[in-house]
């Protein structure tokens, strides 16, 4: 098996091979979910915290159940409950739940390189859950699973992503793993929102919602960020929805095999119409229930690289 | 090996044949398509990975890792369980272990095509293909036809 990673910082430094090992795995773990009995044993008697400095619902929610679907144990640890309101360091906070004995540390945090931080004087394994408007690899590796399920390969489609790319760290690990793929990929949106510098990463910017979904295999939209925004960057959200919102008119543009995908929560009425939501294109379901079979895949192959070489 | 298994279990219509991956899939498809030939109706056949129930995940991570597709309930069957080399019993172990997540099969039998002894736990085979006494540096190679082998084969190798 091509990993030898203790930790997931990010996509950026994974290999093709890995992003394959990866998939493979969750592929297998997919079907523990679909039993009577959905836990295995493979991470008996390992500590897994959850240290989300910044709020999730539904990633914390993926990786607490991940976690218990594989037997460890699983702790919740909040921002909004614990010492770094005291005043507390993040690596003063990390240290002390290693000492703890955790095994593996998921964090999410507002700081970009938060994870990589941690990772550079913890025993225990890093998982990154989402750092700034950096890199949430465990999204993107769910995003591109989905998309090999659905489509059966991943190499040589178009991928449109589509709203808020500056902000958003869904987008960059998208763009990293489907460009390592070999897919295509044309961002999308207001011009403040995707700036051309994402053409250096070899990207298709375009302004043009009609020519970006025209072509596409797969549309990914991306949630308005407001909470990551400092200023305003588009004159509302009326104007957002009147020119990049997937409607139905929009829709009939598409490909009729064209999927949509979206990492939630959805804001129905804003990026995406309720009918378009709701439809049979869309698989935005199914990457909730793909999400817990790839982070599974993670703890998985992480716990047993650092078992391997610590 | 087939005849024996169906000796054992008269009719065998309560039987279903579970490969482990990845030794024991070729005997198991091998295994179905004799025994049906023997009882004369369909034997359900399922494939079991047992990398997620193994003991010792925590000192080695596996080649790669297959789904489980049991495509039948085997709560009340008689399952044999199928793998191509029992060494040490532990794969056997965490099969089982993963066999009891799916259903309470009435009985679990193993038929094994090499049985190279140095047990590590109390697990024995119900139908062997062959007995091959062993020492702990050798190993046993089983190539397939189906696998693109020109000739099927049991190798010992010096380790």
């Amino acid at each position: 098996m091509s990993w030898t990673r203790k930790h997931l910082l990010d996509i950026q430094s994974l290999t093709p091979e890995e992003i394959t090992t990866v998939l493979d795995t969750a592929r297998a773990f997919k079907g523990v979910g679909e039993r009577a009995i959905k836990k295995v044993p493979a991470l008996r008697g390992k500590t897994v915290i959850n240290l989300f400095v910044e709020p999730s619902t539904r990633t914390r929610i993926s990786f607490e159940l991940a976690a218990q679907r594989l037997t460890a144990d699983i702790i919740n640890f909040t921002a909004e409950a614990s010492s770094l309101k005291k005043g507390e360091t993040l690596k003063d906070t990390a240290k002390n739940l290693e000492a703890l004995n955790a095994d593996i540390i998921i964090i999410r945090h507002s700081a970009t390189g938060a994870p990589h931080f941690l990772a550079r004087f913890l025993n225990a394994s890093v998982v990154n859950a989402g750092d700034g408007a950096h890199e949430h690899p465990t999204q993107a590796l769910l995003d591109i699973f989905t998309i090999r399920e659905k489509k059966g390969k991943i190499a040589g489609l178009n991928v449109t992503i589509l709203g808020d790319i500056l902000y958003s760290r869904v987008a960059r690990s998208n763009i990293w793993a489907l460009l390592k793929m070999g897919a295509n990929v044309t961002l999308c949106g207001p011009s403040t929102l995707v700036p051309r510098t994402f053409e250096q990463m070899g990207c298709k910017v375009t302004y043009n919602v009609e020519e970006a979904i025209a072509n596409a295999d797969i549309i990914n939209l991306l949630r308005i960020q407001h909470e990551r925004q400092r200023q305003t960057m588009f004159p509302s959200i009326g104007e957002y929805t009147a020119l990049f919102s997937l409607n139905k008119a929009r829709l009939a543009l598409t490909k009729p095999d064209a999927l949509i995908m979206h990492p939630g929560p959805i804001n129905r009425g804003v990026e995406i119409d309720s009918d378009v939501a709701d439809s049979g294109r869309s698989v935005i379901l199914d990457q909730v229930t793909n999400g817990l079979a790839v982070r599974m895949a993670v703890l998985y192959l992480c716990n047993g690289a650092r078992s391997t070489n610590p | 090996m087939a005849h024996e298994v169906a000796e054992r279990n008269e009719q065998g219509t309560q039987v279903a044949l579970v490969g482990i991956h990845k030794g024991g899939v070729h005997l198991a498809e091998r295994l179905r398509t004799q025994l049906e030939t023997i009882w004369h109706h369909p034997v359900p056949l399922g494939f079991v990975d047992v990398s997620m129930h193994r003991d010792d995940h925590s000192e080695r991570l596996p080649r790669s890792i297959q789904p489980t597709t049991i495509p039948f309930d085997p709560t009340g069957k008689v399952v044999v369980l199928i793998d191509d080399v029992l060494f040490s019993g532990r794969t056997v172990r965490a099969a089982m272990d993963a066999l009891t997540d799916l259903g309470r099969p009435k009985s679990i039998q193993l038929a094994v095509l090499i049985d190279r002894g140095n047990r590590e736990l109390p697990i024995k085979a119900d139908f062997v293909g062959k007995e091959l006494p062993t020492s702990l540096e050798e190993r046993v190679d089983v190539t397939w036809r189906e696998d693109g082998a020109t000739a099927d084969a049991v190798r010992l190798v010096k380790a």
